[in-house]
């Protein structure tokens, strides 16, 4: 019932959740073996920069637009392209619509 | 009980469609709001129980045909006609298996629905419309002539837009719904264009019929080629995709998941009409590698654009458009080899089989995802994931649901996502490496999106502007869980669900003959 055939191999999920069961434990044994003095809620657990002021939550939460910046900046060009037709405007839409039956037709007709 | 499973195919559409009339009544009768919403979901267990006798029938007995007005509903040819002339619904595996994607998600959406929407205007007409964009869904799902695909897909459009259209104090959601009716009118007008080539040629409207009597002359070519561009546009393939994301965005959270079930309806369309309808006529491999150029196009510069976005429900509606392009993909592939018996064997139907999987997968976890999303703006009114922050501290069932979504739409074992995705890339690697390796790099980006996601609105110091908000009501959590128990029990059971749902879907779609024959059967 949980097992999959594939070409190549099969894929039984029941193995693996029991794998990730077995690993569960282990963290947690792993875990409470642990440093014992730690203290919730004391200055413990305050964040530390070496001295300096710590900036408000708003500033320490690096925002979505920042994450991946690198890879963003990289493929620029490609992004550039990208975005050029994704222009909002449903006119544009019915523009691309009518371009690809243009192409799609010919393509079904001298493909028999 | 005889009755209900001789009439369930249609019971099933008529019942949405009267209550859909029936709840603005209830809601100004002494019933109010409490009253319409037991009646909504009184009516809809009663379709689900109504879905699920059929299924059983059909899974049993094989292709259930409806012929309306007859004096034996399976009589679809009346004595000494050539051709059907009643109208007929043809229920087979594929039809049951969008039938059962529809109700279950329908089925979530409303019950999530129930709180979302506490407090807010329109609430009759917000149930009408989910009953009637149900309606057309099915009716879609279940008929065997073009005409009445036309018609359904008519009152899925219209119900869809006027559902986006919801928020009408937001002018995105009127622009959304606007958008999503004018791209579903014109090409509902090129399907009815269509629709009217073959039945100029043909004189017949039943699907089994033109399929029977179907030349493939030039004007059959042009019609095929209308019905494709006009069905890639309403299920958002690339480089038609472009409302979509103007559309899924602004539909309220219960709705989302309905609108995008009505993309895949129009897969299904497109499927009927490419495999059952036109059949081993088509040059099969010309088409296939149509279906694959779109599928790994849709993957792509959606996965591509989805991790760009900064607003959670744009992103997770560019994701569709990429998940689109897996199922695409797959059944592509089967389209290209379905002449060769010896390839269909071997990774053919396999790849059909993931394509087909990943419908029901990705329908599930995106309807999850999507109510995740919804969830986060209910409670602090913002999509921007610019302005979210450890929401998990509060939000503890949402970031649950968020996490199991996201990493079953990712292809993480032991989820459902993955289930499908396996069968795709290992078909796929046996007829091209090189696609099998762009869907998994396309997995790859789709996860490092979705973490990009969590990490922004879910974790990092508490902001001081959501101290006090809270878990989302219970109703909302009930509509997640759902669909959450559905995606495991799918990643755990696969066996179970290829077995009973899928390959018996499948089978329907390469098995062109069975479905004409049971229209056309008495013909000579």
């Amino acid at each position: 019932m949980s097992v999959v055939g594939y070409g190549y191999a099969v894929w039984a999920p029941l193995i693996w959740i029991v794998a990730l069961v077995v690993i569960g434990v282990m963290v947690l044994i792993w875990r409470n073996r642990g440093q014992k003095s730690y203290k919730k809620g004391t200055a413990q657990t305050d964040i530390f920069l070496s001295g300096a002021r710590v900036p408000p939550a708003e500033q320490r939460h690096v925002k979505s637009e920042n994450i991946y910046w690198g890879f963003f900046e990289s493929l620029k060009e490609l992004y550039d392209a990208m975005m050029k037709p994704h222009t909002g405007i449903v006119n544009d839409y019915l523009l691309w619509f009518v371009a690809i039956l243009a192409i799609t037709i010919p393509i079904l007709v001298l493909a028999g | 009980m005889d009755f209900l499973v001789t009439h369930a195919p249609i019971l099933i559409v008529a019942l949405p469609l009267v209550a859909a009339f029936a709840i603005p009544l209830i809601s100004i009768s002494r019933g109010g709001d409490r009253g319409r919403n037991i009646f909504s979901l009184v009516i809809f267990s009663l379709i689900c129980f109504l879905v699920a006798i059929l299924a059983v029938n059909v899974h049993t007995v094989g292709i259930r045909v409806y012929t309306f007005g007859a004096t034996a509903a399976e009589l679809a040819l009346p004595g000494g006609y050539m051709v059907p002339v009643r109208i007929i619904f043809e229920v087979d595996g594929m039809s049951m298996f969008m039938g059962i994607i529809i109700t279950t998600v329908t089925l979530a959406a409303l019950i999530y629905s129930l709180h979302f929407l506490k407090g807010q205007t329109g609430q009759a007409r917000f149930y009408s419309l989910m009953m009637l964009l149900y309606a057309g869904m099915i009716g879609l799902a279940f008929t065997g002539d073009m005409f009445n695909l036309f018609v359904f897909l008519e009152i899925a459009s219209i119900a869809g837009a006027a559902l986006a259209a919801y928020r009408t104090n937001m002018a995105d959601a009127v622009e959304g719904g606007f958008k999503y009716i004018v791209i579903s009118a014109v090409s509902a007008l090129l399907v009815l264009f269509a629709i009217g080539i073959l039945y100029a040629q043909y004189n017949v409207l039943s699907i089994a019929a033109l399929a029977y009597y179907m030349q493939y002359t030039p004007l059959d070519m042009i019609a095929l080629g209308l019905l494709v561009g006009a069905l890639v546009m309403k299920l958002a393939g690339v480089p038609l995709h472009m409302w979509a994301p103007d559309t899924y965005t602004v539909a309220p959270a219960g709705t989302t998941p309905m609108i995008l079930a009505a993309s895949y309806i129009s897969m299904y369309a497109l499927y009927r009409v490419t495999f059952t309808m036109y059949g081993g006529l088509l040059n099969t491999t010309a088409i296939g590698w149509l279906v694959i150029i779109v599928g790994v196009l849709s993957m792509f510069v959606g996965v591509m654009m989805a991790v760009h976005q900064t607003d959670i429900k744009r992103m997770m509606a560019y994701h569709a458009i990429s998940q689109g392009g897996y199922m695409l993909l797959g059944v592509g592939v089967c389209l290209a080899v379905i002449t060769d018996p010896v390839a269909l064997a071997s990774y053919g139907r396999d790849a059909m089989n993931g394509g087909i999987f990943h419908i029901i997968n990705h329908v599930f976890y995106k309807a999850l995802l999507f109510m995740t999303a919804e969830a986060i703006f209910f409670r602090i009114g913002t999509r921007d994931t610019n302005k979210m922050g450890g929401l998990a501290r509060n939000m503890k069932w949402t970031a649950g649901f968020y996490i199991i979504g996201a990493l079953a739409i990712s292809g993480i074992p032991p989820f459902n996502g993955f289930a499908s995705k396996l069968l795709i890339y290992e078909s796929v690697l046996k007829f091209s490496p090189v696609l099998s390796v762009i869907a998994m790099f396309v997995s790859l980006v789709t996860l490092a999106s979705f973490a990009k996601v969590f990490y922004s609105a879910f974790t990092g110091p508490e902001m001081p502007a959501y101290k006090e908000v809270k878990e989302v009501p219970k109703s909302m959590i009930i509509g997640m869980s759902i669909l959450a128990v559905l995606i495991i029990f799918f990643g755990i059971f696969p066996g179970l669900i290829v077995n009973t749902i899928v390959a018996p879907a499948t089978n329907a779609l390469i098995d062109q003959a069975a479905y004409i024959n049971a229209v056309m059967g008495a013909v000579p």
